[in-house]
């Protein structure tokens, strides 16, 4: 069918290695693979059916990609995005991903995982695949896929769309999937250990400290999306408030009460949680509740600051664990619920498919042109850097079966960025002129419902008529006192999620309650990341001062931690802080250095992945890792320099900082958007900082790709010459267990696990999965 | 009505592996398989053990 390039040479290689393994397996157990040609002939036969099923997949796929792109009517509707990415996704893992597992990965089965050899029963351990995938994708979905496509749909669905679904295809799923098994293969290696390995002193170290400082920056901008949803919210304050009672009182009940009764204590903190989300309603709509709880943005931040520290220094099942259950339980709920509706509201969307500042660099959401902006504005959802430390983490030590890489890593990512495509339509689904009154800054909206109204009708925008009392009516019915000027995304999504459902549940009485319920989940994602984010940053800081101060190695010498834990929240507080009183709206600016910092953590992982491919393939194969990386690169360097020289003030950092710096030296009292002196001087400190921040992380990157571009010509060489290249693989091993690579077991696999399920359980070193 | 039962139980089964709360299960079944003669944490302490480890070993969350 044209699907395995190079067909017969796939075979004699894939054959060799498997005869070659140098894996003396148990000869008293049955094959713990199948058998390598019985695989082949599978795949390669085509039967009618089989023919049938998939052009009607690539059919269909491609009619909705033409309802999308092509077909210019008034309205399109929602179910073609559902076809469009689902049928795009199918296609790219049965067949793209096959073709990174046949010629760049070239799985083993009959080659022990860590779960196996390193089996301890708690950290090392052998996970149903379903389950794991599962795990694995609510370990990598968060906030980031729901608030990038919102963000980035000020320039109209098309390009958004375009980048999500062929993007995951061959940039974010390939990393994930490259990550995952190089880590597996080395029992488990986080990404930091594999750069210093792969690329030498230089290359690690730098990767080591763009990672740290990427992640202060990503939690500092999640934090400033938080910050941005409750301000001025009494009934969003109250019921994200009441996590943290809810987690604790779980967390006690887990160490003290029933341990380990997870399912009951996550329902307990589910019913929990709605009530909270209600209670919300009938507090705010209190005098005195609402006086209480309306907090303006600063105190929120500073709030979320000292929570922050608090948050990292409480031990683990205090706080963290307890609200990782609640929001892994609320995350299934939401996406599975979400998918529901859109499938049976199937909702009319009027935006069109390049906006009006599809070819500006103006645009009131985030500044910047269609390239290279919109690419590191949706980030998570199309490739994203930071799965690759999950890929390095916990899921490696779990998995089964090497096979199984495949449905966990690339099709792990293939979900998340369904995610960003539900996101993308419930933002869509709302009016375009609220999208932009709620979008655009206080300094262009003026921050009342009647400024609002009157500057959105000044853009011009097509088909966009907005009045003061369709935005006021719009607040009223989602239970705020206002939505204008309500940026980060995360309101934007809430109101189109509670468009959507209350036409699926509830009517527009219920309208309130959803959006505060999107509003929560938002919200327990990001208090979960930031956490997590701290703890993780602080521990990096400790091992690298330990360096040079052994003592501040020791992580449970409680005056090193708490000094370093000080340290990061300092950091991404300050950075916080920055963006909740920048005059020009935090988002605006601060965005795209979040989709930067998170596409360049993208380029180090592909670089290590490129340096390590190249060692164990043909350079004709290693296009697989390197488009994707030359892609990611040429789009962050090229953002990072517009940021850093763009002589236009919305763009570039300096620039900005230029022209407030002369306008105070004027001796103006107001500028721009900043209406005070203070407010001048403040962003003059503040585009100084990002500018820097930009520059340091673009020449870090820069030296990872560098090195690891060396690293690879350095193994293509060795390969030519005839040499062996250092390998940092940990030693095959026999495995004694068997269970098939995807969801649905093939009918070889299933004749195998016959053969296995009669082997008695004594015979085994180890019983087989828990089911 | 049995499968319904049955459906739902896989259901649960399936969530409750997500959020892993079948781990001290697995623990169990490591524990015997390996044939340590020491005997096995208690529920209590396995999950004491658990989230302790986490404290001095921090696993990120995505964006």
């Amino acid at each position: 069918m044209g699907t395995m390039p190079d067909g017969t040479q796939g075979v004699s290689t894939h054959g060799t290695v498997q005869l070659d393994d140098g894996i003396v397996p148990d000869p008293s157990l049955p094959p713990t693979s199948v058998d390598e040609s019985v695989r082949d002939s599978a795949d390669r036969t085509w039967t009618p059916a089989k023919i049938a099923l998939w052009a009607a997949i690539a059919l269909l796929g491609g009619i909705a990609w033409f309802m999308l792109a092509i077909i210019r009517g008034e309205t399109v509707n929602a179910i073609w995005f559902v076809f469009a990415s689902v049928c795009t996704y199918l296609i790219g893992y049965r067949f793209y991903s096959k073709v990174i597992e046949r010629y760049l990965l070239k799985p083993n089965d009959r080659r022990a995982t860590p779960a196996e050899y390193k089996a301890d029963g708690k950290d090392y351990v052998r996970t149903d695949r379903n389950v794991l995938f599962g795990h694995h994708f609510a370990a990598i979905a968060g906030a980031g896929p729901l608030v990038g496509p919102v963000i980035a749909a000020q320039m109209g669905y098309l390009p958004g769309t375009i980048w999500i679904i062929i993007g995951v295809v061959l940039a974010g799923a390939v990393q994930d999937y490259l990550v995952l098994f190089f880590s597996m293969r080395r029992g488990g290696r986080s990404l930091g250990q594999m750069a210093r390995e792969e690329l030498g002193v230089i290359g690690g170290t730098a990767a080591l400290v763009a990672t740290l400082l990427i992640m202060v920056i990503i939690v500092a901008i999640l934090a400033l999306v938080v910050v941005n949803a409750l301000g001025e919210s009494p009934w969003g304050v109250f019921s994200v408030g009441m996590t943290i009672p809810i987690a604790l009182f779980m967390g006690v009940y887990l160490r003290f009460i029933r341990p380990g009764k997870v399912m009951e204590v996550s329902l307990i903190g589910f019913v929990l949680l709605m009530a909270a989300i209600i209670g919300g309603g009938a507090v705010a709509g209190t005098e005195w509740g609402a006086a209480f709880f309306h907090l303006d943005k600063v105190t929120i931040a500073w709030g979320l600051i000292i929570y922050g520290f608090i948050a990292a220094i409480l031990p683990v099942w205090l706080l963290l664990a307890p609200r990782d259950y609640l929001s892994t339980f609320v995350k299934i709920g939401v996406i599975v619920m979400l998918a529901l509706a859109i499938i049976v509201v199937r909702p009319e969307i009027t935006v069109p498919a390049f906006s009006e500042y599809a070819g500006r660099d103006n645009g009131p959401v985030f500044s910047g042109t269609l390239f290279p902006f919109l690419f590191v504005t949706i980030a998570c959802g199309a490739l994203s850097g930071f799965h690759a430390l999950i890929a390095s983490g916990t899921t490696p030590k779990l998995i089964e079966k090497e096979r199984q890489t495949r449905l966990i890593g690339y099709g792990g990512m293939l979900m998340e960025s369904f995610v960003a495509i539900m996101a993308l339509v419930a933002a869509i689904s709302i009016d375009r002129g609220i999208y932009f009154a709620m979008n655009a800054p206080v300094a262009l909206t003026g921050g009342t419902v009647e400024t609002a109204a009157a500057w959105v009708n000044s853009l011009g925008l097509s088909g966009v008529n907005i009045t003061a009392g369709d935005l006021a009516q719009t607040a009223k019915d989602v239970g705020e006192q206002s939505i204008v000027s309500r940026s980060g995304g995360a309101p934007t999504l809430a109101v189109g999620l509670a468009h959507i459902m209350q036409q699926f549940i509830g009517g527009t009485a219920m309208m309130a309650f959803w959006y505060h319920f999107a509003i929560m989940f938002e919200a327990l994602f990001i208090l979960t990341a930031v956490d997590a984010g701290t703890r993780v940053a602080r521990f990096m800081l400790q091992d690298s001062i330990g360096n040079f101060v052994p003592k501040f190695k020791e992580h449970s010498r409680r005056p090193g931690a708490w000094l370093c834990t000080a340290i990061m929240v300092a950091a991404w507080g300050a950075v916080l802080i920055m963006g909740v009183t920048d005059p020009l709206g935090g988002i605006n600016t601060l965005f795209p250095l979040f989709g930067i910092a998170n596409q360049l953590l993208a380029a180090i992982a592909l670089s290590v992945c490129l340096a390590i491919a190249a060692k164990r393939t043909a350079a004709k194969y290693l296009w697989v890792v390197a488009a994707p990386l030359a892609f990611a690169a040429v789009v962050t360097i090229t953002a990072s320099f517009y940021k850093i020289f763009s002589p236009v003030p919305a763009v570039g950092y300096f620039a900005n900082n230029a022209a407030f710096a002369k306008a105070l030296a004027d001796g103006k009292t107001s500028f721009g958007t900043a209406k005070t002196q203070a407010a001048m001087e403040a962003v003059v400190r503040n585009t100084m900082i990002q500018g820097w921040l930009s520059i340091i992380f673009v020449v870090l990157s820069i030296i990872v790709i560098i090195t690891a571009v060396m690293a690879t010509i350095k193994a293509l060489r060795n390969t030519a010459a005839g040499l062996p290249n250092a390998e940092h693989e940990d030693p095959a091993r026999a495995s004694r267990v068997f269970a098939p690579a995807g969801f649905v077991p093939t009918a070889a696999e299933r004749n195998l696990a016959t053969e296995w399920n009669q082997v008695p359980a004594g015979e085994r070193l180890e019983k087989s999965g828990h089911h | 009505m049995k499968a319904v039962l049955a459906g739902f139980r896989g259901f649960v089964g399936y969530v409750g592996g997500v959020l892993g709360a079948d781990a001290y299960k697995k623990y169990l079944e490591h524990h015997e398989a390996s044939g340590h003669t020491s005997p096995p944490l208690t529920e209590r302490e396995f999950w004491r053990d658990r989230t302790d480890r986490q404290d001095t070993n921090p696993q990120g969350r995505c964006c």
